[in-house]
């Protein structure tokens, strides 16, 4: 990262497309994976004397195994319908930050080693030698993409440059290069069980800490008889809760989770957390690595044989989200033993969703009437999962529980919502403080898309359901002149307007 | 001499075409998809998915949804290949059936149109890759290659048309030869073998190159993976 101070975009409430600035981002890179690290994950320990030969066998075996890869190498035309789309490239004007400008790192090791007409033609079919220059750009820039998928939605054949960047960091790692900060929390999950590092003991004193002063809070207001309890490792409860672990500690997260805990309070319905399911999120996914991202997801089929509950209940989380409704039952089912007539897994949103039309909880909207809310819709939750029966239910859930929970609603501009809806630019490993210059950039279209309705509708609440966005939001929003305590989670609106 | 050269080249780039395509075909097909990664929202059955890929393939659908000016001249692109690959049907088959015939009449009638619609497009592609700075960017020497190709292709199609005529019963002669198995000799007109020469090029280049998007669209995963990863279990098959 640059060590002068970093410039934050002035915000104007326009998206504009940047004229290209080569090179411009290449120096942000993540801090390395230390050797330790590397060999407990089972990876060489330091970038291995052969490393071409290495990435070069490691890559082929990719080929072989995924199909989107195969495929998203050989059929991109240069159309150049994604240059525009990605935030990465909106806001550092790096032309590899393009969607393509990225994949063509990786397109152009694969047509030097495996088309025939790059070990043929080289250069003038776009190939090129696999050199120490081109695995820095490597490193740098496939670890700037956030998985987000705003590129495939754009591409006329559909190709997800998270797929291309995934492969390429997983390939990095098998010839010993890996980022410090993904790798330390795996290993902590591996471990401990949670992303966070917290031991079971830990997170039932913050629990007891977090009802006790919620009680507290409602004793002030003179209410007395508040038990709502959050409950941990009970076997045979009704329900299985699996949360980021940030909402056990972090805030505005654990908000949330008081927001969960009343539901099911009220909704009268047994449920529990896992001490040894911890964790929703998983970084194995920033890994690209398949093993890394089933040995995470390994903890939650433990806990729900082991806990004996009926169903499975995931917080606010994007990409864990993405994962639990994708691949958990890929990785980790079948669910045999979960009741069929729920959705395995049930997105928290859902859930509470259902109770609202059911009657089963009762909300007072005034109770947020300071508030003139906007909803983020985090892009995995938005372009990789689906929420109730209609597609486009992701949508339209939260935010029916939204206005169900207040009286001022206003979207963002629609090109940047919904299915068009910007990362964060906290993603998929980003999330670290060396990549600040990144995740600032990262985050100018969304800021100027609440820039505009902060101006236009005196916006001052945003809420959104990923744990990943609102770490990233409360350290970003003050650079740009918004104040911290305006994000917030979905559930923490239904905590304050849930009438006990 | 010039017409066994050329009767060998023709079969020659013609298996490698089929081939080529062939061998993409099956490698897409068998390569495993080991989760599910659909992008959403994403139809939630199988009929809903085909719609979706027949949309993309047929108008562009997502591409119409994310760039106009590109969408604009892909189509017109794609849709003046449709017209002239229609109206070269009468070379290859005997007799010419009812409705090519008419068709013949009709793109007859507006010939110089399609001529334009051809060239314009390549044209208009060319410039805008060119022009815009982050495409150029992303710009290899293939993509040039292939609209240069195409544009000379149609030059020399339209120099044909209302220029230099070759003697077109000849040409007929030949290509039915081919088809036949039983090699004609091969029209000396400069242009013909000029255009002829270049098809050639097209046809063997095809499967090595990014022209086989064409088929490529019809395997994307995103695309064409239903949304029912929580109804349906989906297993790995390298992970069983
Ligand atoms: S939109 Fe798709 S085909 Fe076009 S340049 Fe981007 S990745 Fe390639
Ligand atoms: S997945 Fe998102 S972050 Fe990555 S290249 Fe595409 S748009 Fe950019």
């Amino acid at each position: 990262m640059a060590k002068e101070k970093i410039e934050v975009p002035k915000l104007t409430g326009k998206i504009e497309i940047p004229r290209i600035k080569p090179g411009a981002a290449l120096v942000c890179e993540h801090h390395k994976a230390k050797e330790q690290m590397l060999t407990e994950l089972g990876y060489p320990s330091a970038l291995v004397e052969n490393w071409q030969e290495k990435a070069i066998a490691k890559m082929r075996e990719l080929l072989n195994k995924y199909k989107s890869l195969k495929l998203y190498l050989d059929v991109c035309v240069r159309c150049g319908a994604c240059t525009d789309k990605c935030q990465f490239f909106l806001g550092t004007a790096d032309p590899k930050n393009t969607p393509v400008g990225r994949q063509e790192l990786l397109r152009k090791i694969y047509r030097r080693y495996f088309t025939p007409a790059g070990k043929l033609l080289g250069g003038l079919a776009g190939a090129e030698d696999f050199t120490e220059e081109m695995l820095k750009e490597w490193y740098a820039y496939f670890h700037q993409c956030s998985q987000c998928r705003r590129c495939s939605l754009a591409c006329p054949y559909g190709i997800d440059t998270a797929e291309i960047s995934m492969a390429a960091r997983e390939i990095m790692h098998s010839i010993g290069l890996g980022t410090k900060y993904t790798d330390e929390i795996i290993l902590k999950v591996f471990n401990v069980g949670n992303n966070l590092g917290m031991q079971p003991k830990a997170i039932k004193s913050s629990l007891d800490f977090c009802v006790d002063e919620m009680k507290e809070a409602y004793e002030e207001k003179g209410i007395t008889n508040i038990d709502v309890k959050i409950p941990m490792d009970v076997e045979g409860a009704d329900i299985l809760l699996v949360v980021p672990s940030a909402d056990f500690f972090a805030s505005p997260h654990i908000e949330s989770l008081l927001g969960y805990a009343k539901v099911f309070h009220q909704a009268g319905i047994s449920w529990t957390l896992s001490s040894y399911a911890s964790e929703a999120g998983n970084f194995g996914m920033f890994t690209g690595s398949y093993d890394g991202m089933k040995k995470v997801a390994s903890r939650i089929g433990q806990a729900v044989r082991d806990l004996k509950v009926k169903r499975l209940v995931i917080g606010e989380c994007g990409h864990a989200y993405r994962i639990a409704y994708n691949f958990w039952n890929t990785l980790t089912g079948p669910f045999d033993t979960l009741d069929p007539k729920y959705p395995v897994p049930q997105h928290i949103c859902e859930f509470t969703y259902d109770m609202i039309k059911r009657g089963a909880i009762r909300l007072d909207k005034s109770a947020n009437d300071e508030f003139v809310v906007t909803y983020h819709d985090s892009c995995n939750v938005a372009r990789a999962t689906r929420m109730g029966d209609m597609p486009g239910g992701q949508f339209e859930i939260p935010r029916a529980i939204i206005k169900a929970c207040c009286n001022k609603f206003v979207d963002m501009p629609q090109e940047t919502i919904r299915e068009n809806t910007f990362c964060c630019g906290g993603g998929a490993g980003l999330l670290t403080d060396e990549m600040l210059e990144i995740r600032i950039k990262g985050a100018m279209p969304r800021m100027q898309a609440l820039k505009q309705v902060v101006d236009s509708h005196g916006v001052n609440f945003y809420v959104l359901i990923c744990a990943i966005c609102k770490a990233q939001f409360t350290k970003i929003f003050p650079m740009y002149g918004f104040p911290m305590d305006m994000v917030g989670g979905v559930h923490q609106l239904v905590s304050r307007a849930i009438i006990l | 001499m010039l017409s066994t050269c050329y009767t060998f080249s023709a079969y020659f780039a013609i298996v490698i075409f089929v081939l080529g395509i062939l061998c993409k075909v099956w490698k897409y097909a068998i390569t495993p998809n080991p989760l599910k990664i659909s992008l959403t929202p994403a139809p939630t059955n199988a009929a809903g998915v085909i719609l979706r890929v027949i949309l993309d393939a047929s108008l562009f659908n997502s591409l119409f949804k994310s760039n106009k000016f590109i969408w604009l001249g892909g189509c017109a692109l794609h849709l003046a290949l449709l017209i002239v690959v229609a109206s070269h049907i009468r070379f290859f088959v005997s007799p010419v059936p009812e409705l090519i015939m008419l068709l013949q009449t009709f793109l007859q009638s507006i010939g110089i149109f399609i001529g334009a619609i051809f060239l314009a497009p390549i044209g208009y592609l060319f410039i805008r890759r060119v022009w815009v700075d982050r495409i150029r960017f992303v710009s290899i020497f293939a993509d040039y290659f292939i609209l240069i190709l195409l544009f000379c292709i149609g030059l020399s199609g339209i120099t044909m048309k209302y220029f230099i005529r070759p003697d077109l019963v000849a040409v007929k002669t030949f290509i039915m030869g081919l088809i036949s198995f039983s090699p004609e000799p091969m029209p000396t007109n400069p242009i013909f073998i000029t255009h002829f020469t270049l098809i050639l090029i097209l046809l063997a280049y095809f499967p090595f190159s990014k022209l086989i998007h064409s088929v490529g669209i019809f395997f994307s995963p995103t695309r064409n993976q239903i949304d029912n990863s929580r109804e349906k279990r989906h297993v790995n098959p390298w992970d069983r």
